[in-house]
């Protein structure tokens, strides 16, 4: 093919261009290919000089050629993406010059998987530390390492030692829970990475010394990785990540990224541990402190309310019990409740509660005499290095003719309200010193008989002292309480609790309040023989 | 927000007028709309009538015979505790903001059908499931929605923890971490506990348990549910059970949910912090205002301030979920309860021009209030 010999500089623009280390194909203005390089050549075998573009080259490629546009077009020769810019070189033909963007794919691939590795990092630490129960954490671990670094995975926790919690998280992203009683030492290195310290480096194990580990139908499992979990100084378990696929390593940044989430999950496993292992201590030791559940007691209905000051608190420094007091030939059996109130707030004042139910409980032999109980409870009190004084006031309820009598004894403490039928409220006559300060104390006893249907409300000063009302500025007072229990004549035990107590604290709203402690005594309603046996399908 | 759409019906965007909200102000415990009954609703509907009539007479005896005769006569454990139990508590808020029922009755009512859930006998070998912790927020003394929720799910094989009623968020969130509970069911009646409510629903989201949320509090269709970034909300227990069961999904990871853009305006801080001196200003400007006032007696003077302090909170709770409805459906259910007791609605208006005067500041509050005397004015 010979050129028109117009110009000599068109002539050595053209072999310039074929120079280029890039594919390059001379294009005439009718659109067939006039010369190309060899790296062209290589790319498309099929042209030789003459053949229209059309015929050898890409749909794209030959359009971007006939359209002579200045900008760069992209597209795909093979598998493998181009960028082809055009330029006149005289004559009325045209370079198409060829780059392909493989030199960039290898960037853009490593930016992904940072992205995705940064992505499951983030996700990682909100899941991982949202949760503080165990159970939950190894769950959160296993679901976040069987969808980024592995097919399945299994996260071990040391348990005591034989028996192991296991949580699995299959393929398909099923979780389960189960304990092994398997020996660890069975798994090579197994051992090790339970034990925490000193750390272990990661190991790829051979499939078939793990069989336990694995989960049901797993046989495709071909490369299984052991992933110690450091914890905060405490051992936090094992991770262990399944592959179907035979590659038993991780690439570099594979590594990091998994030995990071190693150390976060470990940490969030050992920090749900302890708070467990803590969260149990305090239970058992809070159970004595907690207010008392009441059960059924008999002949007469009890029901209580306790709120401590603080809403992270469960316990503070207002107190009841109930027990049962064995009957002998001079007294009948009956109940004897106790209600109090310690000064002071919070766990503190909690402790010295659980002091003053114990000794109560040690003195129900003598709950026949009130006096002698609250004497006693008084001089062990006094004898203790505890600077705290205390109010209590004691009932005894004994079933008798006519409903319920009640021997009620204050040491300081506000007088029990009883609630007549007929909405009366009336204050018991009992006053007597408070406890834990003087050597000797006196009380006064009052005796009542609360008829059917009457309540007895022993209550603590939380109640009636509770500030706030529509205005902030009021004390909810005794007033408001004998209004409220006049409404709750005749009413069950549990009502009247609940009644005063929901008054009470919407009386303080979201504002500061002292614990607030009651519980009531009721006698029971007898049925009426008609109620008895009802003749329902009659009334329908 | 991870609010999946399907729990909350198109068309029922915030700003759209709702039905007179549920029962709210003082203490109605019955859901806002009669529960739609189940298969066996009409022989549940004979029963709730005759478990009504012991529940009314005081008669927790016959109220428990009544409980388990039905069972006996073949209904279904879900149907008496919803269709017969819940029934009977609905129309107990009904009773109640009629005027037919004083509120001590009330009380016992709901104890004796608290009684009445206690004594239904557990589901043998139900199909086990997972685990769920039920509770009321802080401030919300209506237990009896959540108590049946929770025996519902045992029913189904669930096993509950139910923590009951007033549960601040910290006691909420401290048995999630030692239970492992892998869901929260949240139940609030009233919409001046949204605040609180939200507060529990993202304390929950944070320890990693998705939070369905339930009550009258939530309005009408759930909106408030979605304001709040509740996961799913249902409006009564069979309802909530099925939701349940399809799986909620877990919040995304542990970030707590999106903040409410509107109260970067500051107005709901500016009127909570102040309520009580809101309060007292409007109440001393009704003395000078209305002359009658001077011969109110005590009781009376402290019924108007706990109206006008009822006021205030339902400005607050519509200013935090900036809901105009919310308002304005509170207002007209307190006109209608006034009217129930012989009390002018139009005694509501004065309180609300004082506040308006004092709250010249604040665009989205007087906005409010405005609406609101309309709401009343339809009514006078």
């Amino acid at each position: 093919m010979q050129y028109p010999a117009r110009s000599r500089q068109d002539a050595s623009v053209r072999a310039l261009a074929l120079a280029a280390p890039y594919p390059v194909l001379l294009m005439h203005a009718d659109g067939t290919v006039a010369e190309y390089n060899a790296p062209a050549e290589a790319l498309f075998p099929r042209v030789v000089p003459g053949s229209p573009a059309s015929d050898v080259l890409p749909v794209w490629l030959a359009e971007a050629a006939a359209a002579e546009s200045d900008g760069a077009v992209h597209g795909r020769i093979g598998q493998r993406p181009y960028t082809v810019r055009t330029a006149p070189v005289g004559d009325g033909s045209t370079a198409l010059w060829l780059v392909g963007e493989s030199e960039d794919r290898p960037a853009a691939d490593e930016l992904a998987r940072e992205r995705r590795h940064t992505r499951f990092l983030v996700e990682a630490s909100e899941a991982l530390f949202s949760t503080l129960n165990p159970g939950r954490c190894m769950e959160v671990a296993a679901q976040l390492a069987a969808r980024y670094l592995a097919d399945a995975a299994v996260v071990i926790s040391p348990g005591d030692g034989r028996r192991l919690p296991v949580a699995m998280c299959d393929a398909a992203g099923r979780v389960t829970r189960r304990t092994e009683t398997a020996v660890p030492e069975q798994v090579p290195g197994l051992a090790e990475a339970l034990r925490g310290f000193p750390p272990v480096p990661f190991r790829w194990i051979d499939p078939e010394l793990a069989d336990w580990l694995l989960p049901e139908g797993a046989d495709g499992v071909k490369a299984v990785a052991l992933v110690p979990l450091p914890g905060q100084g405490v051992p936090a378990g094992a991770l262990v990540l399944l592959r179907a696929t035979g590659e038993a390593e991780f690439s570099e940044g594979e590594e990091e990224t998994a030995a990071l989430f190693a150390q976060w999950a470990g940490a969030a496993m050992s920090a749900a541990r302890l708070y467990a292992e803590q969260a149990s201590i305090t239970d058992v030791l809070m159970r004595e402190l907690l207010p008392p559940v009441l059960g059924e007691a008999d002949g007469l209905e009890l029901a209580s309310r306790y709120r401590p000051a603080g809403d992270s608190e469960r316990v503070g420094g207002d107190f009841y019990d109930v027990h049962h007091t064995v009957g002998s030939e001079a007294v009948p059996g009956g109940t004897l409740v106790a209600l109090g109130d310690v000064c002071g707030k919070g766990l503190e004042a909690a402790v010295l509660t659980g002091k003053i139910r114990n000794t109560l409980g040690a003195l129900l032999p003598l709950a026949a005499d009130h006096q002698r109980m609250l004497t006693m409870l008084n001089q062990a009190l006094t004898g203790t290095h505890h600077s705290r004084f205390a109010t209590l006031v004691l009932a005894s309820a004994e079933p008798a003719e006519g409903g319920l009598r009640l021997r009620l004894t204050s040491a300081g403490h506000l007088a029990p309200l009883l609630v007549r039928r007929d909405g009366t409220v009336e204050e018991a006559r009992t006053r007597g010193t408070l406890m834990g300060v003087l050597p000797q104390i006196e009380s006064e006893t009052d005796e009542v008989l609360l008829a059917p249907g009457e309540t007895c409300l022993l209550y603590t000063d939380g109640i009636t002292e509770a500030k706030g009302g529509p205005m902030g500025d009021s004390r909810f007072g005794e007033e408001r309480l004998r209004r409220a229990l006049a409404e709750c004549a005749g009413l069950p035990a549990e009502v009247v609790v609940e009644r005063v107590h929901m008054l009470a604290a919407e009386w303080v709203g979201e504002d500061e309040h002292d614990d607030m402690a009651l519980i009531a005594l009721t006698a029971p309603r007898r049925p009426e023989p008609a109620a008895a046996s009802p003749d329902l399908e009659g009334d329908a | 927000m991870t609010v999946p759409p399907s729990d909350f019906p198109p068309g029922d965007e915030p700003g759209q007028p709702p039905e007179p909200s549920g029962p709210v102000l003082f203490t109605p415990g019955a859901p806002a709309g009669p529960v739609p009954p189940g298969p066996q609703g009409e022989l549940a509907a004979e029963w709730a009538g005759r478990l009504w009539r012991a529940v009314e007479a005081g008669d927790e005896y016959v109220a428990l015979k009544t409980v388990r005769d039905a069972l006996d006569a073949g209904l279904e454990p879900e149907s008496v505790l919803l269709d017969v139990i819940g029934a009977v508590q609905h129309r107990v808020g009904v009773e109640w903001a009629a005027d037919r029922m004083s509120v001590a009755a009330e009380h016992a009512a709901t104890a004796i059908s608290d009684r009445a859930v206690a004594a239904l006998p557990p589901q043998e070998n139900p199909e086990p499931r997972g685990r769920v912790t039920v509770a009321c927020v802080d401030g919300e003394w209506h237990a009896l929605p959540a108590r049946l929720l929770t025996e519902v799910l045992r029913l189904r094989g669930w096993q509950v923890d139910y923590l009951g009623a007033q549960v601040p968020s910290s006691h909420l969130v401290s048995p999630l971490h030692r239970t492992g509970s892998e869901t929260v069911a949240l139940s609030s009646s009233l919409p001046t506990r949204l605040p609180t409510a939200h507060a529990a629903i993202t304390a929950c989201q944070a320890a990693g348990a998705p939070v369905m949320v339930g009550g009258a509090a939530f309005g009408p269709g759930g909106r408030y549910a979605r304001v709040l970034g509740a996961q799913a909300w249902a409006p009564d227990a069979r309802a909530a059970a099925d939701r349940l069961a399809e799986g909620i999904p877990l919040p995304a990871g542990g970030r707590p949910a999106g903040e409410l853009p509107h109260l970067r305006d500051q107005e709901y801080t500016m009127v909570k912090r102040s309520s009580r001196e809101l309060v007292r200003a409007t109440f001393s400007g009704l003395e000078k205002r209305c002359p009658a006032m001077a011969d109110y007696s005590e009781a009376q003077r402290e019924r108007t301030a706990e109206d006008l302090a009822h006021i205030v909170d339902f400005l607050g709770a519509a200013l935090y979920v900036d809901d105009v409805g919310l308002f304005t459906g509170f207002l007209g259910w307190t006109s209608d309860i006034l009217a129930a007791r012989g009390v002018p609605p139009a005694s509501l208006l004065p309180g609300l021009d004082l506040l308006d005067e004092q709250l010249r500041d604040f665009p989205r509050t007087r906005n409010l209030l405005a609406r609101g005397r309309e709401a009343v004015e339809e009514r006078c």
